[in-house]
């Protein structure tokens, strides 16, 4: 590996200049290393070493509700917090990712552990904590891991709610702060325009965001089959519990109509309506708002039914047969499942919900199998441009394309209006096109290898790669 | 001729495939170029009515073949306007195969016409058969949303939703375009009616001769119109409305064959073979 012989200096000023990043896949690149995770240890004799990308965060799994709102960052902290991730020497690049679940800092370093200690530091620092109570809550990742990781956080395979699709626009705040503030360089800009992408093609092409996975979200998705746009739908809310309340705010959300709320205890009753703008009734009413109410919530501790089928039977000539929806989260049931082979009346009860999440949460592991391979690939893309920005692969492959260029004009005219030389004359005009390359190539090489260049190296090496298009096959 | 009647069949069913594809597959991409392998079909076809109604100098329904490949082009043409105004991309499933076994059919029935009377080569005549195709295919489409209203009404009711819950609209949606397509239905269908009665009156100097054709044609009508009527008034809609269209559909089929099948009338050449 010729690699190990070759300095890299990196400079810490080292942005790239102008937000606009190429975002073309770079092809799976020859000189793909064989050194696992793709970060190999170059042992130069200066001791500079290419830029490491490391990843250090804590998530919902990793720490406690309460540790993660102490280190959560607002949009104006994490602004300030990135000043202070950017005066670390040894930080080159920083992106600070912070949402309710989790805090990510994702760093391009010439020095990993000096990065991983400044970065705590600053957390501790801009949050007030000892690195002591929340060290054991983090992880640390490096290279081919970092990649893979901030890769399914965007995708929304890490997510608490796999599959949620909020995680992808905060990611991309963050960036956008990241670039107001220049903390972000040549390799975590092409880093974060490989997530979005990668997220976009994840979310494309599997299912992973279609399914419904809490009872209360399963209801909602089955009443969207149910009466298409919930708008303006009114709901009927028998009893009360967390997971009847939730379901009506999700509805709300989805700007249904009016809510009643029956209960047994009438100022209970009167509490809840005044919460979700809507109006108490009482319970011996419940029959006669069915002639106008299309979702019925119900969860009551009543040990029987509180409707039975002729009830809703006689409810539907005068509603004109518009179908009414139950949703029986009440155990033992509320609504008598009698009612459910009434024409255009469907009841669903706690069972059945927890069948519609099992179901999708089925399909959402078998598309998280697909969305992992997905990943797999990028990373090994992203793994392939990574590696190509060093200064070897990169002359080794301007030197090929040159080569290549040459040898087929080469061909092209021996064959043509040079047909009549010997075989020794081809061999010397080969030989002749042969110190043409090099010499053309020199000054940029030395240019290249040299410790001087300023404004980090990467930089330079994008450019030259992107000039001479040695990412194109 | 031949060519265009291949031409056509061959991108009704290419069509046909690229829907069950998509029904497989569910990307957007798929049912485009279904809806464009239908529209592609739907150019030959339109070629080869033009072709006959040239030929013939008049609305081409002389004979069964013809009729058929008539009531092919008019349901392909209602749907790829209803489509424009519903976006019910898995209703291509329906019309396809539907104009693909029409066209197969049509195709395998002798092509040259009786001799026709002139008596049938006024507008009238074409404004008559053309409104009341419209319908009819508008009616057809009837027939297919109840159906798949049932299906998709049986995942929900009987809980055990699959294959086809997910990829069916609400049943809200599709009672409504299921209603949408019987009222345009019925509309062209009564329309179409009076032009004929009027048209009678005109030829034969009355409006009504007990021909079975038209018995059956007000037997349908009936129908159809007390579907409506219930649906306005006590609100018949959701299962028993499918139900009902499909029937009234079965009722629309028997009165556009069966009756020139087996009864006999002053509309029996269309259908002869």
């Amino acid at each position: 590996m010729v690699n190990h012989a070759v300095q890299i200096e990196i400079s810490e000023t080292g942005h790239s200049k102008g937000g606009s990043m190429n975002t073309r896949e770079p092809r799976k690149t020859e000189e793909e290393s064989k050194t696992a995770g793709g970060h190999r240890i170059i042992g130069s004799v200066s001791g500079a070493a290419r830029l490491k990308i490391i990843l250090l965060g804590l998530n919902h799994k990793t720490a406690e509700v309460e540790l993660r709102e102490c280190l959560g960052f607002s949009h104006e902290e994490a602004a300030a917090a990135l000043q202070n991730f950017q005066d670390e020497p040894a930080i080159a690049e920083v992106v600070l990712v912070s949402t309710c679940n989790r805090v990510e800092i994702l760093m391009a370093t010439p020095s990993p552990d000096a990065a991983v200690e400044a970065a705590k530091t600053c957390l501790s620092r801009s949050k007030g904590l000892a690195p002591t109570d929340f060290e054991k809550a983090l992880y640390v990742l490096e290279g081919d891991e970092a990649v893979r990781h901030i890769f399914r956080v965007a995708a929304s395979l890490d997510s608490m709610v796999v599959g949620e699709p909020q995680i992808l626009g905060q990611i991309k705040e963050a960036y956008r702060s990241a670039t107001i503030k220049k903390s972000s360089g040549v390799i975590l800009n092409r880093l974060l325009h490989k997530t979005f992408f990668v997220a976009k093609r994840v979310r494309s092409e599997t299912g992973i965001g279609d399914h419904a996975v809490s009872i209360s979200y399963a209801a909602i998705e089955l009443g969207r089959k149910i009466f298409g746009a919930l708008e303006g739908k009114k709901v009927l809310l028998i009893g009360a519990g967390e997971m009847a309340e939730l379901a009506v705010e999700h509805l709300i959300r989805h700007r249904s109509g009016k809510i009643f709320v029956a209960n047994r205890t009438f100022e209970r009753g009167l509490e809840l309506a005044e919460r979700f703008n809507g109006q108490a009734i009482g319970f011996e009413e419940i029959p006669d708002h069915l002639r106008d109410v299309d979702i019925i919530i119900s969860s009551t501790g009543a040990s029987g039914f509180i409707l039975n089928r002729k009830q809703v039977k006689a409810m539907m000539r005068p509603r004109k047969n518009r179908p009414l929806f139950f949703i029986d989260i009440a155990v033992p049931r509320d609504i008598d499942p009698e009612i459910n082979r009434l024409s255009n009346v469907y009841v669903y009860d706690i069972d059945d919900l927890q069948d519609v999440i099992e179901e999708n949460i089925e399909d959402r592991n078998r598309e998280a199998a697909r969305a992992e391979r997905i990943i797999d690939e990028a990373v090994i893309r992203f793994r392939g441009w990574y590696q190509s920005l060093d200064v070897v692969p990169t002359i080794v492959a301007l030197r090929e394309k040159m080569r290549t260029i040459a040898e087929g004009e080469i061909q092209k005219t021996l064959a043509h209006s040079l047909a009549h030389l010997t075989e020794a004359d081809a061999a010397a005009l080969r030989r002749m096109s042969d110190a043409l390359i090099n010499k053309i190539l020199h000054d940029p090489t030395i240019f290249l290898k040299t410790d001087g260049c300023r404004g980090g190296k990467s930089v330079y090496l994008d450019v030259t790669r992107k000039l001479f298009r040695l990412d194109e096959e | 001729m031949t060519f265009l009647i291949a031409m056509t069949i061959l991108f009704y069913i290419l069509s046909t495939a690229e829907y069950l594809v998509y029904l497989f597959a569910q990307r957007d991409r798929l049912y485009k170029i279904g809806y464009l392998l239908l529209a592609t079909g739907f150019f030959w076809h339109t070629l080869l009515v033009g072709y006959a109604f040239l030929r013939s100098g008049s609305i081409p329904v002389h004979n069964l073949h013809q009729t058929l490949s008539l009531a092919g082009w008019t349901v392909t043409g209602f749907f790829l306007v209803f489509h424009f105004r519903y976006r019910f991309k898995l209703l291509g499933l329906y019309a396809a195969p539907l104009a693909s076994v029409m066209m197969i059919i049509s195709s395998r029935l002798p092509i040259e016409p009786e001799q026709i009377q002139n008596s049938l080569k006024s507008i009238w005549v074409i404004f008559h058969v053309i409104v009341i195709f419209i319908g009819e295919a508008a009616l057809a489409f009837a027939c297919g949303v109840g159906i798949l209203y049932l299906v998709q009404e049986h995942a929900i009711k009987t809980k055990k939703r699959g294959f086809f819950y997910r990829r069916l609209p609400s049943l809200e949606f599709l009672d409504n375009i299921g209603y949408a397509c019987i009222i345009t239905g019925f509309t062209m269908v009564t329309v179409g009616l009076i032009s004929g009665f009027l048209y009678a009156k005109t030829v034969w100097g009355r409006f009504w001769s007990w021909d079975p054709k038209e018995v059956w044609s007000g037997i349908m009508w009936l129908f159809y119109a007390v579907l409506l009527h219930e649906r306005l008034t006590v609100g018949w809609r959701g299962r028993r409305s499918a139900i009902m269209s499909i029937i009234g559909f079965l009722v629309l089929l028997f009165t556009f064959l069966g009756v020139n099948f087996f009864l006999q009338g002053h509309h029996g050449e269309f259908t002869q073979w």
